[in-house]
C-alpha cells in the first residue's frame, strides 16, 4: 500500500525560503504571487494492507518522526 | 568531573568539545557512538556535539535524535544529569524534547560562519556560573539552521524563568528576542549554536569558550 505525507509549516510560522522562491518567482516576471510556503512531500510503501491500520501507524510515524509537530502540520493520504 | 562525547555519523566538533572538557576538568572525555543503547556508569556531563549528523537528512538533528544512545542520554537528563548540546547538538536535543522551541532556516538563508559576540543572560546554571552577567563573550557560530523560534507564550516561559542562557549582541539569524542558547527547566540541560569549544586555545585567537567548561568543572566537581 503506497502512503503520501505532505508536511508543511503552521501558519504563522515565518518561511525564509518560500519567501526567497517568491522574491525569485517575482524577478522572473510572475506578478500577483502573494505567498509561497515550501513544504516537503514523504511517500512511502508500507505492506500493511488494511488502510485503517495504515492509516494510524502513519500518524504515529508523523508524530515520532516525519513532522516536527512544534512547527510543522502534516497530512496523511493513503493512495 | 567525568564526561561524554556523543558521536553520530556526520558529527565534527567531537574531538574539539572531548578537548575542550578534558582541558577544564584534567580527565579525558569518553567518545560515545550513536548506537550504544547505554551510557559509562557514573557520568557528570553528556555533550552532544557540532557538525551535521546523518546528513541533516528530514531535519537537522531529527535522525541522530532518535537513535539509540538518545533514550539513554534522555533517561540520564531526566535523572537530574547535565547535558550540553552545542549547534547540531542543540538541534539534537529540541528533537529529542529536552528542550523547547525550534530551529529554523536562518532568517538570511546563508550559512554563517564568524565569530559573534554573546551576552550572559543568566549566572544561575552550572553552565555560566564563572561567567558574568550581562558580559560579552566571543564565540564562533557556523550554521545554516539556527534560527530559534518559541511561540510568545514559550517566550514569555523561557524570560520569565530565567532560562535565556546567551543572547547575540548582533543577531546573526533572525532569532526571537537574539537567542542563542536555552536551559531545560531544571536549568542542567543547555543548547547553544555558538561553538565554545572552538574558542578554546589562545592560540586559535581566544579562549572564552574555555570559560563555559571551566564553569561547569567548577559547579560540578566535588571538592576532595
Amino acid at each position: 500500500m503506497k502512503a503520501r505525507v505532505d508536511i508543511t509549516l503552521k501558519n504563522g510560522v515565518l518561511d525564509p525560503q518560500g519567501k526567497a522562491i517568491q522574491h525569485a518567482l517575482g524577478s522572473l516576471g510572475f506578478d500577483g504571487v502573494d505567498g509561497v510556503r515550501q513544504g516537503k512531500v514523504i511517500e512511502l510503501d508500507l505492506a500493511e494492507t488494511d488502510k485503517s491500520k495504515a492509516e494510524a501507524t502513519l500518524k504515529d510515524m508523523c508524530e515520532k518522526l516525519l513532522a516536527n509537530t512544534v512547527i510543522e502540520d502534516y497530512k496523511i493520504e493513503v493512495l | 568531573m567525568k564526561s561524554a562525547v556523543i558521536v553520530f555519523p556526520g558529527s565534527n566538533c567531537d574531538r574539539d568539545l572531548a578537548v575542550g572538557l578534558e582541558r577544564a576538568s584534567g580527565k579525558p572525555s569518553q567518545m560515545v557512538w550513536h548506537k550504544e543503547a547505554s551510557l559509562p556508569e557514573g557520568l557528570d556531563v553528556v555533550a552532544i556535539p557540532g557538525g551535521f549528523s546523518f546528513g541533516d537528512y528530514l531535519r537537522c538533528g531529527a535522525i541522530a535524535a532518535r537513535m539509540p544512545i538518545m533514550k539513554a542520554v534522555v533517561d540520564f537528563a531526566n535523572k537530574g544529569g547535565h547535558v550540553i548540546g552545542v549547534c547540531n547538538g542543540f538541534q539534537v536535543l529540541i528533537e529529542s524534547g529536552l528542550l523547547p522551541g525550534a530551529l529554523m532556516r536562518n532568517a538570511g538563508l546563508k550559512f554563517a560562519c564568524k565569530d559573534v559576540e554573546l551576552v550572559t543572560a543568566t549566572t544561575n546554571s552550572a553552565y555560566t556560573s564563572e561567567l558574568q552577567k550581562g558580559g560579552r563573550i566571543t564565540v564562533p557560530i557556523a550554521h545554516h539552521d539556527g534560527n530559534y523560534i518559541a511561540d510568545p507564550e514559550l517566550l514569555a516561559k523561557l524570560q520569565g524563568e530565567d532560562r535565556v542562557a546567551f543572547r547575540y549582541l548582533d543577531n546573526p539569524n533572525g532569532s526571537v528576542d537574539n537567542i542563542a542558547g536555552v536551559l531545560s527547566a531544571n536549568r542542567r540541560v543547555l543548547g547553544m549554536m555558538p561553538h565554545p569549544e572552538r574558542l578554546n586555545d589562545p592560540a586559535l585567537g581566544g579562549n572564552d569558550g574555555a570559560k563555559i567548561f571551566e564553569s561547569l568543572v567548577a559547579s560540578l566537581s566535588v571538592p576532595a
